[in-house]
Parts: C-alpha cells; sequence; structure tokens
C-alpha cells in the first residue's frame, strides 16, 4: 500500500496540490483522474520522487520516501515498475535489451536466466517473438506493452502507469487495461494509474481519485461514480452529450 | 552573472562527483565504454585525419614562404612544423574540432535522453543516471582522445611534408633533418597531458549540458551549442593554463 500524508507542491506563486492526503490499495488498480493540469502528473511524479513536495509524507507501506538516503530510495525503486506516456524504451536497445536492461543493471542472474524471464514477460503481454526489434520497428500500442513487460520484469510491488492509453485507439486501450489489472492481480502489485480515459475509468477504477485544481474532490470506485450522484464527478466522466445520454440509459 | 555561473560550477561538480560515484556492476558499463570508444573513437577518425593533413600541410608551406630569402636554414621548417604541431595544434584544434563533434553530439544525445523521460525511466529503476550515462563516455574520450591527438600529429607532420617536398620548397633530407633538430620528449607528454585534460573538458561540459536540459526541441538545441561554446572556451582556457603551468 502506497500512503500519501497532506501533499503541497508549489511552483513558485503556482500551487499546484494542496493537502492531499489517500491511499493506494495493494492488489488494486488504483486511478488518479482530472483535467489537464489539475496536478495528476505532479502527484504521480511526487509518488516516486521524481518531484519533491513542498510538504508532506509518501508512505510505502509504513516507510515515509522522503526521509530516506539515495542508497535507500535506489534499493526501494527496485520494487517499483513504470510505464511511462512515451513507453520511454531506449532507442538503441533492442525490445530484448530493453526488458534485461533492469536485470543486467541489478540482479545476479545468467544469461539463460535472464533470458527466460524476459520471453515470460513479453509472453505475460502477448508479444512473443519480436525480440530483436527495435522500438521504432514496433508499433504504438505494442511499444506501451513492451513497456509494461520492461515494468514487470523486476517482479515489482509497485507499479506506475502514466497515461498508459494516450495515443492508442479505443481497441488497443481496452486491452492495455485489461493487461494492467490482470498483472496487478495475478501479482498483488499497488498499481497507480494517471489517466483521462473514461473507459479506464469505468472498466478498472478498482479506486479512483479526481483531482480538481490541485485539490482531492472525489474518492470512490467505479461503481460508486454511477450510483453516488457526485455531480462533480459524473461531469467530468460523462463530459460530452453522448456519454450523458449512454449514462442516463444505464441509469435507466 | 557570477551567481549564474558559481550555480552552474557547483551543480557541474555535484554531478561529476555523482557520475564517478562507481557501478553497481562494471559489466553493464563495460558494454557502454566500448560503444563510445568506437563512436568517439573510430567515429573521428576520417574528420581528424583530414583536418591534420591539411593543418600539417599549410603550416609547411606558410612557413616555406615566410622564411624564404631569410639567412635561416630550411631545415628548420621540419622543427617548427614538429613543435607546432606536437605542443599546440594536434591537440587544441583536434580537441576544439571533436568539442563540435563529440561534444554536441553528446549534450543532444543526453539531452534527447531527458527529454524522451529515458533518464527519469532509469532513475525509477534505481540507476544511478549520472553514472551510467557520463562515467562510460569520459573513460571512452580520455582513452581515445589521446590517441587521436596522436594520430592527429603523426598526420600533420605527414601532411607538411606531401605539401612541401613533392612541390619544391625543400628536399625530403632537410625535412627529415629539421625533425629531429632540438628533439625533446617532453613536448610529447606536454600534448599528452593536454589531449587528456580537454578530452575531459569536451566530455563533462556537454553532458551537464544535456543532463540538465529543460523543454523542447529550441531547448535541446541551444543545449547543443552551449555544450560547444563553453567546451571550446574552457579548452582554450585549459591551454592557457597547462602552457603556464608546465613550460614555469
Amino acid at each position: 500500500m502506497i500512503r500519501v500524508e497532506n501533499i503541497d507542491k508549489s511552483f513558485g506563486e503556482l500551487e499546484v496540490l494542496r493537502d492531499i492526503s489517500v491511499s493506494f490499495l495493494r492488489g488494486k488498480t488504483n486511478l488518479i483522474i482530472g483535467r489537464s493540469g489539475a496536478g495528476k502528473t505532479v502527484l504521480l511524479k511526487i509518488l516516486i520522487g521524481l518531484i519533491h513536495p513542498t510538504s508532506g509524507k509518501v508512505f510505502y507501506e509504513d516507510t515515509n520516501f522522503y526521509d530516506l538516503n539515495k542508497r535507500q530510495v535506489r534499493k526501494l525503486r527496485m520494487d517499483v515498475g513504470m510505464l511511462f506516456q512515451s513507453s520511454a524504451l531506449f532507442d538503441s536497445l533492442t525490445v530484448d535489451e530493453n526488458i534485461r536492461f533492469p536485470l543486467d543493471m541489478f540482479t545476479k542472474m545468467t544469461h539463460k536466466e535472464k533470458s527466460i524471464r524476459v520471453n515470460y514477460c513479453l509472453e505475460r503481454v502477448n508479444l512473443e517473438g519480436i525480440n530483436n526489434k527495435y522500438p521504432s520497428e514496433v508499433s504504438g500500442g505494442m511499444q506501451k506493452r513492451v513497456g509494461i513487460a520492461r515494468a514487470i520484469v523486476m517482479e515489482p510491488k509497485y507499479l506506475f502507469c502514466d497515461e498508459p492509453n494516450s495515443g492508442l485507439d479505443p481497441k488497443t486501450s481496452i486491452t492495455i487495461d485489461k493487461l494492467i489489472q490482470e498483472i496487478t492481480r495475478e501479482n498483488n502489485i499497488t498499481t497507480i494509474i494517471n489517466t483521462h480515459d473514461m473507459n479506464s475509468v469505468m472498466e478498472i477504477g478498482e479506486k479512483i481519485i479526481l483531482l480538481e485544481g490541485g485539490n482531492l474532490a472525489w474518492e470512490g470506485t467505479s461503481t460508486e461514480v454511477l450510483s453516488e450522484g457526485n455531480e462533480l464527478i459524473q461531469n467530468f466522466i460523462f463530459a460530452s452529450p453522448f456519454l450523458q445520454r449512454l449514462k442516463n440509459m444505464a441509469l435507466k | 552573472m557570477i551567481r549564474n555561473f558559481i550555480f552552474h560550477f557547483g551543480r557541474y561538480v555535484l554531478l561529476l562527483g555523482q557520475s564517478l560515484g562507481g557501478p553497481r556492476k562494471a559489466r553493464t558499463y563495460f558494454k557502454e565504454v566500448v560503444r563510445h570508444m568506437y563512436d568517439i573513437g573510430i567515429g573521428s577518425v576520417i574528420i581528424v585525419a583530414l583536418i591534420s593533413l591539411f593543418i600539417g600541410a599549410v603550416t609547411a608551406v606558410q612557413f616555406a614562404y615566410q622564411l624564404g630569402g631569410t639567412l635561416i636554414p630550411r631545415y628548420y621548417i621540419g622543427y617548427i612544423v614538429r613543435d607546432m604541431t606536437i605542443i599546440e595544434l594536434a591537440p587544441t584544434i583536434t580537441c576544439l574540432v571533436l568539442a563540435g563533434k563529440v561534444g554536441s553530439n553528446i549534450a543532444s544525445e543526453i539531452g534527447g535522453m531527458r527529454q524522451k523521460e529515458h533518464i527519469d525511466a532509469m532513475e525509477i529503476m534505481g540507476v544511478n543516471t549520472a553514472s551510467y550515462l557520463i562515467l562510460p563516455r569520459i573513460i571512452a574520450g580520455m582513452t581515445m582522445i589521446p590517441l587521436l591527438v596522436f594520430m592527429a600529429a603523426t598526420i600533420s607532420i605527414l601532411g607538411a611534408f606531401l605539401a612541401s617536398v613533392p612541390m619544391g620548397f625543400f628536399s625530403g633530407d632537410e625535412f627529415v633533418k629539421g625533425l629531429g633538430l632540438f628533439y625533446d620528449p617532453y613536448n610529447v607528454f606536454m600534448m599528452f597531458v593536454k589531449s587528456v585534460v580537454f578530452s575531459f573538458i569536451l566530455i563533462t561540459i556537454p553532458a551537464y549540458q544535456g543532463y540538465f536540459v529543460k523543454g523542447g526541441s529550441i531547448e535541446l538545441g541551444n543545449s547543443s551549442t552551449a555544450a560547444v561554446v563553453y567546451s571550446n572556451i574552457f579548452i582554450l582556457l585549459a591551454d592557457y593554463l597547462i602552457a603556464v603551468v608546465l613550460t614555469a
């Protein structure tokens, strides 16, 4: 579990996050949603230590991340996997080398053991046989899946996904969402997803937090979105007239 | 301006400290060192050879012209070309050229990795990114660039010979006699000292510029330009300081 306590973040005069306190649950897909500029990416980066908060604490289980020294942070990060919006695959490395990279850096596994692990991860994301291709030679959706394979290769306890569906067609988005949810459940991972995608919210939102103007505006599950009658979350998720009609039909 | 300089200098020193922190696993760095040795060394052979050839040729022809009609023996041209090449032209010109070629490449490669979140990805994995990205380049640069400088000095002297002797400015014997005149191995030592110091400058300054780049393609272009400009300035400054220290 990851717990955030009283996080504030300002960039100069600009207050981006105000007094955010929330828990992200183990074995569940936790979603951070909100409009552009609401502070989602900043919150995600604070959770993984790429941006330091102005004040507040981030607990990984019982350990405050911001009390750790550099060595302890590096050790903790071996339990963290991250899928970037751009996939962030290394251009000069093949798919195989990209996934193998953390194993090369941090494990004492033999070449054969690494190959078995890499192939398992590729199979897990349904991408067998593309080991020797370069990231530029595969599609955006495949790059995302390679990104997931790299994120899980070290068997992380925490998985962070920054806009995993951006730039993907709806069908591929659903595949990615399902894959992340399955991996989360199988491995009992604490998964935190930063997303704009309303399909994701309704399909895999086991815990959802809505940020609005830097504040925590709503917290709940995808089923509560429809039942609770919270206007703010409903207006955000069912923003277009088409989605409003669909929601009304569903409620009927 | 002074505050800005102190800020950047302090951050540069901290980055160097972090990058010299050493690898978790030496084997993972070895592959990177070899890759950069190839890029910096083999990738620069042709440009360095061409520039050295012409610099040697022009130096010889110019001195033949300058000394024409004077009482100075013509074989002095070989001596002048040799010492100018070894002490100054080979290390300094080669490294100024490499600051443009290798330096801009390092700044844009590392800067591109920063912009495409590759560095963030490595940080999250727990990699010491400063060390992984900069240390192999420093090792590769400080190994290959002195060799390139040595090659440049050799080709430059060869260029002087080829441009002058067949054209009849002086005979081959005169040139060879001049080359052996007042030979001091200390000058070769000075050449290697310069090339090691310059290579450190032309690797680390661009690495710093790339590592901390922010924004988009314009900022990346600016960092690449700044990398070359600052590398050149600091190479020339170091050239002066080394000359003062080693000839005192």
